[in-house]
Formats: C-alpha cells, structure tokens, sequence
C-alpha cells in the first residue's frame, strides 16, 4: 500500500475542507482499504469519518427510516427499528460479505463505492431512498449513474440515506460462494403508488426492471411474471455467470422475491 | 526496518491496549492493525493469510467484535482495546476454544487456525448454543484448505458446551 496522510475528523466541516481531488474518505475502508493495497487507487490524503457521531445511527419514522452513513451492516442487520419498518432491509444487511465485513463496513461507503454487485445499492432504488449529503438531497434513481459510479462530486459526503417504508418488500439473492457479492440480487418493494424491481449483480449499474415492475404493479403474483422476457443484452459475463444465465436468474429471483413477500 | 515501513512519510502515535496491556507506539500513517500486531509488537499470532480480508486468518477482537486486522488501520482504532489468540491464555490454560480444536482435530497446517479461533469465540459470545448451519454460515469469512471443515464446526460445538 502507497503512502497516505491519514486524518481523523471530527465534524463534517473539517471532513469535506481536507477533501482534495487526490483524497478519500474512509469509514469501513471494506474496498477503499483493500483497493488500495491491489494497487488499484491510491490517495494522498486519508479521510476518516468514523468518529463523526451525527453520521451513525438509526431513526424510524412512520414513514421512513433514515440510516446515517457510516452505520455498519451489523447495526442495520440487528436494529430493531430496522426490523420492525423494514425486515428485508435488515436481512439484506445480514447477508453481506461475512460477520468480520459486517462488523467494519457502512452504508455510505456501498453505496459511495456503487460496486456492481453489492446489495445496498438495491435496497436504495427499491425503497425510493433519498441520498443525504452534507449540501443536497440526491433521489436514488439519480444517484447510481455506472460502473463503480455515482452522482456524488468530489469533496461531497454522504450523510445518511432515507428509506421509504414499503408496503411489502423481499430481498432475494443468488450470492457468490465466495464473496457473497451478488451474482444477481433482486430487491422487490411494492409502495402505495408503484413496485420497484431493484436489480443488482446483473448489470454495469444496479437498475429498476420496469418490465416485471410494471408486470406486479397489474398483479402483484409471482406467476404475473410467466410471460415476462428478460433481454440479456449488457448484462454482466464472466468466470460465474453468462449473460443469458444472469438473465434468468433476474426472473428467478424477482419470482421469489414476490413469493416471500 | 521491516519493509511495510519503507516510504512512510507521516507518523502516529498509536495508543491501544493489546491483551490487557497498553501500549502506544509511533508508527507510519498506513499501518494496518494486522502489521501493528505482528511487525511492531512481535505478536505473531495473528496470521496474514490474503492481506485482502478474504480468508479470515487475521482475525482478532476490536472492542469486543471480530474484525479483520489487515484491513483496519492502527491509527483508526486508536484507544481500542485489542485482543488476539495470544491473549486467550489465562493462567497458563488454553481457552476452552483452543482447548476443543486441539481434541477434535479442527486443525491441519494451522495456518488458519488463529482466525477461526478468534471468529468462532465471536459467534459464541452472540450465540451460545449455535447449529451446524450457524457454525458454517458465522464462519463464512474464515478460509481453511485443508481441513474440509467437519472438524472445525465440532470443535466449535465442543466449545458451546463448554463455555
């Protein structure tokens, strides 16, 4: 791992003026930690948020439930509140990585790091999440824009993601055996007004399938999606799976998603 | 100098308590615990397996939760209280974790060996009576290539009717 100076910070203010285009911020450091030891980023400076209290912690309202940025996935995994407004999302969260990743990594920092296949990119566009960062408002469908890309300028830090509570909602996903990354996830949430079909693992970029959306929105059943096609034109091949399987799989899951509602 | 510590610009002083021990020591910006643990304080237990945190074989307990020490840096654990699988002896007697992979063989070239101890003492501080699939599923992060696992989920067993 190259060289870096690294900053404990204590407010949000100190954190983003320290930011440069040659800085990161640091809470689990889950990827930023292992990244830079492949070689793959490097920074000069280190920004760690992990001490910044109004960044942690859970509140449930009747509508929402708002996670701050740097709660770690165990906390969501065991929260109560979480439980209770939104048991898929707090499952999701249990089945991340391994107990060790659980214990270190945050909400904003899968999300920041937007990988293609992680879970809680997901659960934002399934749920209508809103993005909080310490100067706007980001609506989910907005913020995930690639491949390891968002919508964050650089210096800007997220501050706490705002969930809608749905009516219903499953998680499902096919883990890689090793990682527990998603080969493909698919995060179903029917809300008062719509059904979002959250899908990650599959694509470039996690993304809202309109067509079985649109399908459950008619007739929220697993058999509504019978005569649903799914393309596998971009989708992801690779060593774990084919385009065509990833393809499959996305109406495999949505179908159980929507069984274990 | 080891090598980890070639090129460092920027130094911290790093104050943790270590097996019930404080210590505080300066070292460069980007040491990890895992280095912290075994260059500086020669407590070499604590196993580097794929610096990646895959394999689980740098497990130790950070504030009283399994964590993997290579991918954590020292200077953001400052303060922490740290234990490793140096730290499980009390009197001179294994930990009964210990003590329950030595009977039921959950060990061959013991390389991993560290890390599933640590990991496995987590799961039962949360659980005292675990299953099978409990075992497996909270041993995710714990990679062994020898052993198959059987062993390891009884020795684990063993231990949850001991502790």
């Amino acid at each position: 791992m190259k060289t870096f100076n690294y900053h404990s910070t204590k407010d949000v203010k100190e954190a983003t003026k320290l930011a440069s285009s040659s800085s990161a911020f640091l809470a689990g450091g889950m990827t930023t930690l292992p990244s830079m030891k492949l070689g793959l980023a490097s920074y000069k400076d280190i920004i760690d948020i992990k001490r910044i209290k109004k960044l942690s912690g859970i509140k449930a309202s009747g509508k929402s439930v708002t996670i701050g940025s740097t709660t770690k996935h165990a906390e969501v995994a065991n929260s109560k509140e979480v439980k209770k407004a939104i048991p898929s999302l707090a499952a999701l969260a249990e089945g991340i990585g391994d107990p060790q990743v659980r214990n270190r990594g945050t909400i904003g920092g899968s999300i920041a790091n937007n990988d293609p296949s992680a879970d809680y990119p997901s659960a934002c566009i399934a749920l209508n999440a809103t993005i909080h960062t310490n100067n706007r408002k980001i609506s989910a469908d907005k913020f995930f824009t690639g491949m390891f890309e968002t919508s964050l300028k650089k210096g800007e830090l997220i501050e706490a993601i705002e969930f809608q509570i749905p009516e219903k909602s499953c998680y499902q996903k096919y883990p890689n055996p090793a990682s527990r990354y998603a080969i493909v996830g698919v995060y179903v949430a029917k809300h008062k007004s719509d059904v979002n079909v959250a899908v990650t693992g599959a694509k470039a970029c996690v993304y809202n399938e309109k067509s079985i959306a649109s399908a459950l929105s008619k007739n929220f059943s697993s058999s509504s999606l019978d005569s649903v096609k799914i393309s596998s034109s971009g989708m992801n091949s690779d060593i774990h799976a084919s385009a065509d399987y990833r393809a499959n799989m996305v109406k495999v899951f949505a179908k159980k998603a929507v069984d274990a509602c | 100098m080891v090598k980890f510590f070639i090129g460092g610009k920027t130094m911290k002083k790093v104050s943790l308590e270590v097996n019930g021990k404080k210590v505080s020591k300066e070292v460069p910006d980007h040491t990890v615990l895992s280095v912290f643990l075994r260059e500086v304080l020669n407590l070499t237990g604590t196993h580097v397996g794929c610096d990646t945190s895959q394999c689980g074989a740098c497990v130790v307990h950070v504030d009283g939760k399994s964590i993997k020490s290579c991918t954590a840096l020292a200077a953001d654990i400052e303060g922490s209280k740290v234990t490793t699988i140096e730290g499980l002896v009390s009197n001179g007697k294994m930990h009964p974790m210990q003590e329950a992979f030595k009977k039921q063989h959950g060990l061959q070239c013991g390389f991993c060996t560290p890390g599933m101890v640590m990991s496995a003492i987590d799961l039962l501080n949360h659980k005292k009576n675990p299953s099978d699939k409990e075992i497996r599923d909270w041993l995710e992060g714990n990679i062994c290539r020898c052993t198959g696992y059987q062993n390891i989920v009884a020795a684990v067993k063993e231990a949850a009717s001991k502790m």
